[in-house]
């Protein structure tokens, strides 16, 4: 490794506006770009919230009397992909990634300023084209797997305007693996060695080789299913002699791995949340990369559980059943190692906090599930239903989602120098945590008993549990008013947070808070240790720093 | 005090492994089994249920505990233990979901061979493939579980073509067209699936039986009902605008009343 990125410098001052106006600019600052990622992510997030509400509106009821049933169609296509490309995706690796990864790896900037502008400009017009595709002539419907020849038959635009915009969301989101691994790899300050990074750089790395390894693939695979629509070619249609498992393997190979960058990110921002508000080391450093990269190998391997009921020859069956179930060794490992962080600390019970415990016991559950879904005889009576919906929202809701709150509560002092009401933050966790459980829990007894996934319409014997399931979804929205509330108070009269208000030890803390445009005034910190607290060395290591 | 430890956390494990098994065989979450892979099907969700419980609570419990433990008593300062890793528990807590994974994956390998997945698929009805480039996949239940007396009997073959928003049945013997499945209790079903349009499933939670109806590529589901009664048929497979109302019903019937129901409906004279 000799050969070394120059350190961009940061752009002159002159060309970039100031004020609150660099947030609608093509801004080169990982700062403005990740704060961008964040907000837009919410506002996605927002909407693809509403569309989940329609939803759960609509199954209050057996029948099928709140919208049109294409338009049901539409509003759970448009979920899913909201929800997973514009909101978790950009969130857990755009946003805490652009604003974290200069900071740990010692650098004033990511690799390639320009890239990473143009990988987040990306995103809102492809956002509301898909949006918008819903106005002009119907949205795609054939739910976020687009599965031929479903999404061959159903109308045109709306499907086509669906591909193109996943495939730029796609790019966007190769754009950033680049920048990531080049970054974490090329712009280590002097005398940093990977082992001595923080955990979210490791997640980050392993996160975007996956990107750039599967991304590509569902592009590729898109292309063709956009050629099958628009130029009636062939290759998923069937009754041009087309093959229409093909895509679903295509399609896997991507949007399984597509669940670890969901999760894999989330898992890098606990291991830096827990340590500093337990006044503890990570438990298990080593054991700890090592897990994630055995994530990463793993989840590469494991797509055709998705299609258990497709017509897989007993032997795919077999290998991806075991391939699947190993994945909780290394996952297991992380979650045994948190615990063991927490254990003997001095735990602050604040909202950053709350979250990400919460985040671990809703992982949990989404985990076990996960492990029973692998196993074939199991999955040919689920696959498909509600115990899918519950199991999957267990890991991107209950894990990621709780995981992109913990972290705002973590960082906000950091990125407005102001801290965030902690009552309300607390508030926000428990509202947050009972209507999720609430809303997905009960899911598991439907999907068991007999209600299949993507239906407007049930056997009335489920309705009792659909509006339980409904009221949590319900909590789940209102929960979102305190959230913004506090922000919004706190922003404008939040206290001080003077410059490391969590009295951390990694280098994003050792600077002022709002961080100046070049990170650190000076040199950045060499941070050796980054996770040196407990009782014996701390004060050696805050030492050793200055 | 490490003696006193240990002998809690004994303690509490065993509470926690007999509640465990204790929940599973209290909390039934199934509906009625009605075909010969069921009950198979019931006791390896029971297996999973008791370690789902054991390893949920667990942690649950786990990290309540340290919350609450190791709290941050009002004018505490300082940190924590200094406490970077332990070899030898991190070793112990990768061997048990290694242990846990390998074992739930054997015993879901048997439970797997024997619902018949792991049978040489039975191309045709006949024993014959009409042609020899279709490509036939078999749902589990491809081969026959030994009991009841079903080895007697061969397989009643039915042909089933799904499409937009239907399940069409067609029995070849009688030449029967039917909106319904009708099937006798205790005798082998061999039905053979194609679609029409999209990709569709077939799917009975009674039967714990679920396989894609494929166009252009014919699935093969064999299965056995061991109890009389009408079930629901479910598409569980996004499918156009009427999925949700893509339903049928399965109507198990004992013989003679089968027997009834095909003389009565067959075109030809049996």
């Amino acid at each position: 490794m000799t050969i070394s990125l120059k350190q961009s410098t940061p752009p002159p001052e002159k060309l970039q506006p100031t004020g609150w106006l660099k947030y609608l600019s093509f801004s080169l600052d990982h700062k403005v770009i990740g704060l961008q990622y964040l907000v837009c992510g919410f506002l996605f997030y927002l909407i693809g919230g509403s569309l989940a509400g329609a939803i759960r509106v609509e199954l209050t009821s057996p029948l099928s009397d709140f919208m049109p049933r294409e338009v049901y169609n539409q509003v759970l296509t448009l979920h899913g992909t909201i929800m997973i490309f514009l909101w978790i995706v950009p969130v857990v690796n755009g946003a805490f990634g652009n604003y974290l990864i200069p900071f740990y790896v010692g650098a004033r900037d990511m690799a390639f300023p320009r890239l990473n502008a143009v990988a987040f400009w990306l995103i809102p017009p492809s956002g509301l084209m898909l949006i918008t595709s819903y106005f002009i002539n119907g949205a795609a419907q054939s739910g976020w797997t687009a599965y031929p020849p479903l999404s061959i038959t159903t109308p045109a635009a709306g499907q086509i305007i669906w591909i193109l915009s996943v495939l730029l969301l796609g790019g966007s989101s190769i754009f950033g693996g680049i920048n990531f691994i080049a970054t974490i790899l090329k712009l280590r300050r002097p005398g940093l060695k990977l082992m001595q990074l923080p955990m979210y750089c490791w997640a980050m790395l392993g996160t975007s080789i996956l990107v750039v390894l599967s991304t590509p693939v569902l592009a590729g695979t898109l292309i063709l299913l956009s050629f099958d629509i628009v130029a009636h070619t062939g290759f998923f249609n069937p009754s041009l002699g087309g093959n229409v498992i093909v895509y679903q393997h295509l399609f896997w190979f991507y949007s399984h791995p597509a669940v670890y960058i969901m999760v894999l990110p989330a898992f890098g921002l606990v291991s830096e949340i827990l340590p500093i508000h337990s006044r503890k080391p990570l438990f298990g450093y080593t054991t700890m990369v090592f897990s994630i990269m055995g994530i990463v190998v793993l989840g590469l391997v494991v797509w055709a559980h998705h299609m258990f009921t497709s017509g897989t020859p007993p032997w795919m069956r077999l290998f991806f059943t075991i391939a699947t179930a190993f994945i909780a060794v290394p996952t297991g490992i992380k979650f045994f190692n948190w615990v063991a962080t927490l254990w003997g600390g001095k735990i602050s019970l604040n909202a950053a906090m709350l979250f990400a415990c919460g985040f671990i016991i809703n992982f949990v559950l989404g985990g076990i599930t996960g492990v029973a879904l692998a196993q074939v005889p199991f999955d040919v009576h689920v696959h498909d239903t509600y115990f899918v919906v519950a199991h999957f929202h267990y890991i991107v809701y209950g894990g990621s989602v709780f995981v992109i709150f913990s972290s705002i509560y973590h960082w906000f002092p950091k990125v407005t120098g102001k801290m965030l009401n902690e009552n309300l933050g607390r508030f926000h966790f428990i509202i947050t945590f009972i209507g999720f459980n609430l809303c997905f829990a009960p899911q598991h007894w439907l999907g068991l008993n007999g209600m299949p996934r993507r239906v407007a319409e049930y056997d009335p014997q489920f309705q009792l549990i659909n509006q339980i399931s409904s009221i949590g979804a319900l909590l789940m929205a209102l929960s979102t008013l305190p959230f913004l509330w506090n922000i919004l108070q706190s922003s404008l009269y939040g206290d001080d947070a003077g410059d490391n208000p969590w009295n951390a030890l990694t280098p994003e803390w050792l600077t002022s808070s709002p961080p100046p445009v070049e990170n650190w005034e000076g040199e950045a910190p060499l941070v050796l240790e980054p996770y040196g607290y407990g009782e014996k060395d701390s004060n050696k290591t805050r030492e050793a720093i200055k | 005090m490490p003696k006193l430890s240990a002998i809690l956390t004994l303690i509490s494990s065993l509470i926690l492994g007999v509640g465990g098994v204790w929940i599973a065989y209290n909390v039934d979450m199934l509906p009625v089994s009605a075909s010969i892979n069921a009950p198979v099907y019931d006791e390896l969700y029971r297996v999973l249920f008791i370690i789902g419980c054991i390893l949920f609570i667990g942690m649950t419990a786990l990290v309540i505990y340290s919350l609450i433990q190791f709290r941050r008593r009002p004018g505490e300062t300082g940190d924590g233990i200094n406490l970077e890793g332990n070899i030898s528990l991190e070793i112990f807590w990768t061997a048990i979901p290694a242990i846990v994974v390998l074992f739930v994956g054997l015993y879901s390998y048997d439970i797997y061979d024997r619902m018949g997945g792991m049978q040489p698929l039975m191309h045709d009805h006949s024993g014959q493939m009409d042609n020899q480039n279709e490509r036939v996949w078999g749902g589990i239940g491809s081969g026959p579980i030994e009991s009841l007396s079903t080895k007697n009997l061969s397989s009643l073959p039915i042909e089933l073509t799904a499409m937009q928003f239907a399940f069409i049945f067609h029995y070849p013997k009688g030449d029967i067209i039917s909106g319904e499945l009708h099937v006798p209790v205790g005798r082998e079903v061999s039905l053979k699936m194609e679609s029409k349009d999209v990709i569709h499933a077939f799917w009975v939670p009674q039967f714990r039986l679920k396989q894609d109806v494929i166009p252009g590529q014919p699935t093969i589901l064999n299965f056995t009902p061991t109890k009389a009664g009408n079930f629901p048929i479910v598409c569980a497979e996004l499918c156009g605008p009427y999925h949700g109302g893509m339903r049928s019903n399965v109507i198990v019937d004992e013989q003679e009343d089968f027997d009834a129901w095909l003389k009565e409906n067959s075109k030809e004279t049996i």
